[in-house]
């Protein structure tokens, strides 16, 4: 006997309000009870907000030349300028620009080079993994084995590999940080997906005869997204890093808008003749961002972690 | 046994082949070839020649016979700025990058198992939780920026140790090694810490998840309840047992230092395949390149292949839960 599908929506529990209610605010609640974990969670939600309002709250346009005083090139922090008077708390680099607002601007790049290139990684790992997942066979064998490949080598290599062979530009260091990432989102939803698939809901589902796609996207998936979310709070802070470090290197987003990386590497000439603001402040910047999606990380992985569910 | 290692040999050689096709496939095909292994400053005449000299005028599949062959005769095409064969260029600069890597995982593996251990033991102590923070901050930190901290540290205010350079070098059996002078020591303290920095962080992290665990199981308890020393039970008994995915981490990590190592080379200014790799993307000089490649594909490929072999050596569920599955 068929069941007819609106019947079939109402019996199902996630279909009520209450329902969807109570894993998020248990989620909310143990998420809460590490105290570092809130900390980081709020160090990172200041620092999202400073660098999207980096064009209201920054002191200068650090992208303008014609805001910059090469009179105050390397200027210490704390000191003022000879010709508008303003104060360069973290100093200024080699060019005159106030460190501070290079920072606030170059934080903007890094979350959005970091944030794009993890969802684009999501996306393309999560359709190969699930596709993989539900095929199985040669599909499955095919993209995985591309995926332990490419996994035994350290991203960095590949990444500059790329970058060496492709050239520079956003849009190239996007292609190259999602090229190194996809695998991971690939490998952890197809495990994922595999043991959820055994489950009985699953099966239920299959004997409401609810259509493949339903299955897939309404069924196996959220039940997937807990480790994948996780994979990716890990991944967006290994792809800021990343991104800085190929930055730092000379491989990754063009002078003219720096992100946090150039502006340590800009820094780096100067170093040694004592001149350590350059590289110092954008170098903290960099790391209160990678620090504070880690300690949000380290919470998610206990949290959503069914093997120590109370 | 055997059957097992050829398998393994064979997916190792399988994956050389294909990572040299996409080597190839990225520097000959994509683009034009001539820009990409001419040097850039040569006349039309020189194009010509280099071009019919390159093979670069037949069709694709013969140019990649050709890079075959070569490649197999450990003919990767001369350094346009050093005018030497590209592959003699990163053999003399590899003792000094493996120099690099090898006292950076001897640093992780001395301080990052002790840690880990005390972290593991003692897991609600303030020093476990520290131990604990301070490895998130050991991976969070990124590497550039570590070394930029200890050089500005180190060298700018306290003026202790050398910023950049490899220092002194001895001779150990034909290769010139830092870590025999004085000086040289001192140039590798830094790289190598700062190259350390990340395995050791995971170095805690694993021996602690592997200590914890251990101390539930049974055997644990009963010797505890045999009466050994807490000594004895820790070194012999949890030890022995956690020591397995440790070292083939360990193993396995040391592709990834190698791999890093192109950071810490390049803060340090010190003269190993890494420096060399950056130096040559930024003066174009491709056939380097592709040598470096190349080179660390081979030595990934081994490291990965002694450490499955030994792997399933030390662990004979291994090789039994792989045998069926092909």
């Amino acid at each position: 006997m068929k069941v007819p599908a609106a019947i079939v929506e109402e019996a199902l529990p996630d279909a009520s309000p209450v329902a969807v209610q109570g894993p998020w605010r248990r989620f909310a609640t143990e998420f809460a009870e590490s105290r570092l974990a809130l900390a980081g969670l709020a160090l990172l939600a200041a620092i999202v907000i400073v660098a999207v309002a980096a064009p209201i709250v920054s002191p200068q346009n650090p992208y303008d030349l014609a805001q910059l005083d090469v009179l105050d090139s390397k200027l210490a922090p704390g000191e003022h300028s000879s010709s508008t008077g303003m104060t360069y708390w973290l100093g200024t680099d080699d060019q005159g620009r106030d460190m501070l607002s290079g920072i606030l601007y170059g934080l903007r790049i890094s979350l959005i080079v970091g944030a794009s290139s993890t969802l684009i990684a999501l996306a393309l790992g999560l359709a190969l993994g699930l596709t993989a997942a539900y095929f199985g066979g040669w599909v499955d064998t095919l993209v995985m084995r591309i995926a332990d490949i490419q996994l035994s080598f350290p991203a960095i290599l590949i990444a500059l590999v790329l970058l060496a062979l492709m050239g520079q530009g956003a849009g190239k260091i996007v292609a190259a940080l999602v090229t190194v990432q996809w695998a991971y989102y690939a490998r952890t939803v197809r495990s994922a997906a595999l043991v959820e698939r055994q489950k009985e809901y699953i099966e239920a589902a299959r004997g409401l005869a609810l259509s493949r796609a339903r299955i897939v996207f309404r069924h196996l998936l959220p039940n997937c997204l807990p480790p994948l979310i996780l994979v990716a709070t890990v991944q967006v802070a290994h792809a800021i890093s990343l991104e800085a470090t190929l930055s730092f290197l000379g491989l990754g987003l063009p002078i003219t808008e720096p992100s946090l990386g150039l502006l340590i590497a800009n820094g780096f000439q100067y170093l040694l003749s004592g001149t350590y603001w350059i590289s110092f402040y954008p170098g903290l910047a960099l790391l209160a961002t990678i620090v504070s999606i880690n300690l949000v990380a380290d919470q998610l992985r206990d949290v959503l972690n069914p093997r120590l569910r109370r | 046994m055997i059957g097992f290692t050829l398998r393994r040999l064979g997916q190792g050689l399988l994956v050389m082949a294909v990572m040299s096709t996409l080597v190839f496939v990225g520097v000959y095909a994509i683009g034009n070839p001539v820009e990409l292994l001419v040097n850039p400053q040569a006349d039309d005449a020189e194009r010509a020649r280099a071009t019919a000299a390159l093979g670069l005028d037949k069709p694709l599949t013969a140019q990649f016979a050709t890079f075959v062959v070569r490649a197999l005769q450990g003919d990767l095409g001369r350094s346009f700025v050093y005018n030497v064969p590209a592959i003699q260029l990163i053999l003399d600069k590899l003792p000094a990058t493996l120099e690099l890597a090898a006292v950076a995982t001897v640093i992780a593996i001395v301080i990052g198992i002790p840690l880990g251990l005390v972290a593991g033991l003692k897991p609600d102590s303030w020093l476990g939780r520290s131990i604990m923070a301070g490895s998130i901050l050991g991976f969070s930190l990124p590497t550039f920026w570590v070394g930029l901290v200890l050089i500005m540290v180190f060298s700018v205010k306290l003026g202790w140790l050398p910023p950049n350079g490899r220092g002194e070098t001895a001779m150990l059996l034909g290769v010139p090694v830092s870590f025999l002078t004085l000086d040289g020591l001192r140039h590798l303290a830094m790289p190598a810490t700062n190259l350390a920095l990340l395995k050791l962080s995971l170095l805690a992290r694993l021996t602690r998840g592997g200590t914890r665990e251990a101390l539930l199981q049974d055997y644990v308890k009963f010797a505890r309840a045999k009466g050994l020393t807490p000594g004895r039970v820790i070194g012999v008994h949890v030890l022995k047992n956690i020591m397995i995915p440790i070292v083939t981490v360990i193993g396995l990590e040391l592709g990834s230092v190698i791999a890093y190592a192109v950071v810490t080379e390049s803060i340090f200014a010190w003269p190993g395949s890494g420096k060399l790799l950056i130096d040559s993307i930024n003066q174009l000089d491709r056939p380097v390149i592709v040598a470096y490649l190349l080179v660390t594909l081979a030595i990934f490929v081994t490291i990965n292949f002694v450490v499955d072999v030994l792997y399933s050596f030390l662990d004979p569920r291994v090789r039994l839960a792989a045998a069926p599955a092909h």
